[in-house]
């Protein structure tokens, strides 16, 4: 999978080791400052994602997941979050700082509704487990985090530590995931005929000349 | 069965089901700003694709560029980076581009509506979440990210769920020193930061029915903030004299044939909604946020919650709240001292809020120890201010009189937050470190009551200050 590239490919699961980002309602800013935003590209984003919840500002380190050594395992990560994760600002800086930092999917109990779609578009599948769900989930990786979690869009399972736990994701999203159309822009370039056809029946597009 | 607003444009604009059960949606105006659109112009370029409907997509600067000179280059060399590629981008594809030399730069939401180009019964896109602003038009306005960004650009549409649509019906009047800024507050106050997660806000009733269209804009502004899709007001007089002889509005001669269609796009009166939603605005007062969303707000008179009466769900949030604001048991959001007062943002940026804020500036100056700083939210809303006398009452009262961008609100540009000053502020977000700096604080509020808090030094009901001035 190569979430932000143009080639397409099917995402139907998800190996990675987890990592816990708990906190319900964090929002965009947090996940990427918007100092780090003035660049014409999404390139080096991933060094600051969380910056200033992993940083002082001298630079030292703080306590967070991102810098616990028990989560700092190489290669792509499952992180797990809670309620309304993503909310505020509508900045694809932020998933793609995610990415850029290593995460491949999330998984968590609700996720902002921009946030959500802007990941769908880059091919990071974001799914949901209830609370009772992911507190075990959590429990089980702050127990012994050095496992693969995986993440399965084929049977809507994820697994962990031999223990298997439903997870959901609305049907469209999962669609365009599954069949790598999760880059919506071939698809809706293909119907331009229509497009225009609709544009053609606007009355303000054509000015309102009866 | 009637339909709603958002029912009625959704289908003029579906140009068919997709595979994955969302809509393509034709989007009747795309708006860009140079932040979010470089990697979407980045990845056109990559797929070798066009943009077909260039003349329904227009850019203007606003997040990056400073407010004190906008001569170029730009001091900050990676602001004048963005700007260069934003006129590259839009000169390539034919793109108007509303730059500082044209004399209509601004907030990208503040000068799609003054322009005209905003209106009734369309889709409206644009690379940021506040796009919501549109909503007060009876548009369906989305924020989106910058792959959609590029696929408006690619397609003039958008792959799109539709939305359940909640009706919040606010029925009274408001009491004096009480605005638009309020009404929201108070709102997601009581329905949350998630509470409208899913939904379209439908705002109704005879508090947004009296409003102009620069109040309904504070509103259906921080409809994200409340986690609702897009927000929105039915269409009527108000909006459509609001739009006449603008720019971009349909001629003179085609404006009644313009304003019978407006008029079908609205809700029907036996529209059905998935919820319902009734405040009284008499229960709204000059409200403050003390926290670190837009939901942790409450009436100037009040104490500081304690975390320990909130329920085991929401705790971890208030109590990160509290101390991260440094807030003692007891305390009182009036009084608060603060270091900074920010008037502007696509929030409360426009000439109407220029006008509230200095109607209390008038009465006094700004505090020793404050900076206050009022940065208009667009070219046309300075030049109108500039006319009326407004920019002199500020400088009068040791106000700062800015050039128009998004300044404070996010920071992005050389005005910023110093360690953890707190700052009265106009904006829409409360985030950890939104204003610069890490460590800042910031307290949401009407402009009105950033004015009275600039010249107190601390948070103060308006309602005193005006009340004094009147006497
Ligand atoms: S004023 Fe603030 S919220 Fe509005 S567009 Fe600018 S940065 Fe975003």
């Amino acid at each position: 999978m190569s979430a932000g590239e143009s080639q397409q490919a099917v995402v139907d699961s998800v190996t990675g080791r987890p990592i816990p980002l708990p906190g319900n309602d964090i929002d965009t800013d947090q996940i990427i400052p918007a100092r780090y935003m003035t660049a014409v590209t999404f390139d080096g984003l991933g060094q600051h994602a969380f910056q200033d919840l992993r940083f002082e500002q001298d630079g030292q380190p703080k306590a967070h997941p991102m810098n616990d050594p028990r989560f700092r395992a190489k290669g792509p990560r499952v992180a797990i979050v809670n309620k309304n994760f993503g909310c505020g600002s509508s900045r694809e800086h932020a998933p793609q700082a995610l990415w850029r930092w290593g995460v491949h999917a999330l998984v968590g109990e609700s996720y902002a509704d921009i946030f959500f779609n802007n990941c769908v578009a880059m091919g990071l599948p974001c799914v949901t487990m209830s609370e009772a769900e992911i507190e075990r989930l959590m429990a089980s990786v702050n127990e012994d985090p050095d496992h693969d979690l995986v993440v399965s869009l084929a049977t809507m399972m994820l697994t962990y530590r031999h223990q298997s736990y439903a997870i959901e994701m609305p049907e469209g999203a999962r669609k365009r995931l599954r069949t790598g159309a999760w880059d919506a822009t071939g698809q809706l370039v293909q119907a331009l005929p229509q497009v225009r056809e609709i544009a053609g029946r606007l009355p303000y597009v054509q000015g309102f000349r009866s | 069965m009637g339909k709603s607003l958002l029912d009625k444009v959704w289908d003029l604009h579906a140009v068919r089901e997709l595979d994955s059960g969302q809509t393509q949606l034709f989007i009747g105006l795309h708006l860009v700003h140079e932040v979010t659109s470089p990697q979407a112009f980045a990845m056109l370029r990559e797929a070798g694709l066009d943009v077909p409907f260039p003349d329904r997509t227009f850019a203007t600067v606003d997040h990056i560029i400073p407010t004190d000179s906008q001569a170029r280059p730009l001091r900050d060399g990676q602001a004048e980076v963005m700007l260069t590629e934003i006129e590259k981008n839009c000169r390539r594809h034919g793109i108007r581009f509303f730059d500082p030399a044209s004399g209509h730069q601004g907030i990208v939401h503040v000068i799609g509506p003054e322009l005209g180009l905003t209106q009734p019964g369309m889709t409206i896109a644009c690379g940021d979440s506040h796009t919501s602003t549109h909503g007060a038009f009876g548009a369906v306005a989305l924020g989106i990210g910058s792959s959609q960004v590029r696929d408006v650009l690619a397609s003039q549409t958008l792959a799109m769920a539709r939305p359940k649509v909640r009706r919040i019906e606010v029925q009274g009047k408001l009491g004096p020193g009480v605005f638009a800024k309020d009404v929201i507050l108070h709102i997601i106050r009581i329905l949350g930061v998630k509470g409208g997660v899913g939904f379209a806000y439908e705002y109704a009733g005879s508090v947004f029915d009296a409003m102009s269209m620069e109040e309904r804009m504070t509103v259906c502004n921080m409809s994200i903030e409340g986690g609702a899709r897009l927000g929105y007001v039915n269409p009527d007089d108000i909006t459509f004299e609001y739009l006449r002889g603008r720019p971009y509005a349909p001629p003179a001669d085609r404006f009644e044939e313009a304003v019978a269609w407006w008029r079908t796009v609205g809700s029907d009166a036996d529209a059905e909604y998935a919820d319902v939603v009734r405040i009284a605005a008499s229960d709204i007062a000059p409200t403050v946020t003390w926290g670190i969303n837009p939901g942790q707000a409450i009436g100037v008179d009040a104490e500081i919650p304690d975390p320990s009466s909130f329920d085991k769900h929401e705790r971890d949030v208030v109590e990160d709240a509290y101390q991260y604001m440094g807030w003692h048991e007891g305390d009182r959001i009036a009084g608060t001292k603060i270091d900074v007062a920010f008037i502007g943002s696509c929030t409360n940026g426009r000439l109407s809020d220029l006008r509230e804020a200095a109607r209390v500036a008038k009465l006094g100056r700004v505090a020793p120890n404050v900076k206050a700083l009022v940065v208009p939210g667009s070219q046309d809303v300075a030049r109108a201010a500039e006319a009326e006398g407004l920019d002199r009452v500020f400088r009068d009262a040791g106000f700062e009189w800015r050039l128009p961008g998004c300044s404070m609100c996010l920071a992005m540009n050389p005005d910023k937050l110093q360690g953890r000053q707190v700052c009265a502020s106009s904006s829409n977000r409360n985030f950890k470190g939104r204003q610069g700096s890490p460590s800042g604080r910031t307290l949401l509020m009407s402009p009105a009551m950033v004015a009275a808090a600039a010249i107190q030094g601390v948070v103060t009901d308006v309602r005193e200050v005006l009340g004094k001035g009147n006497a």
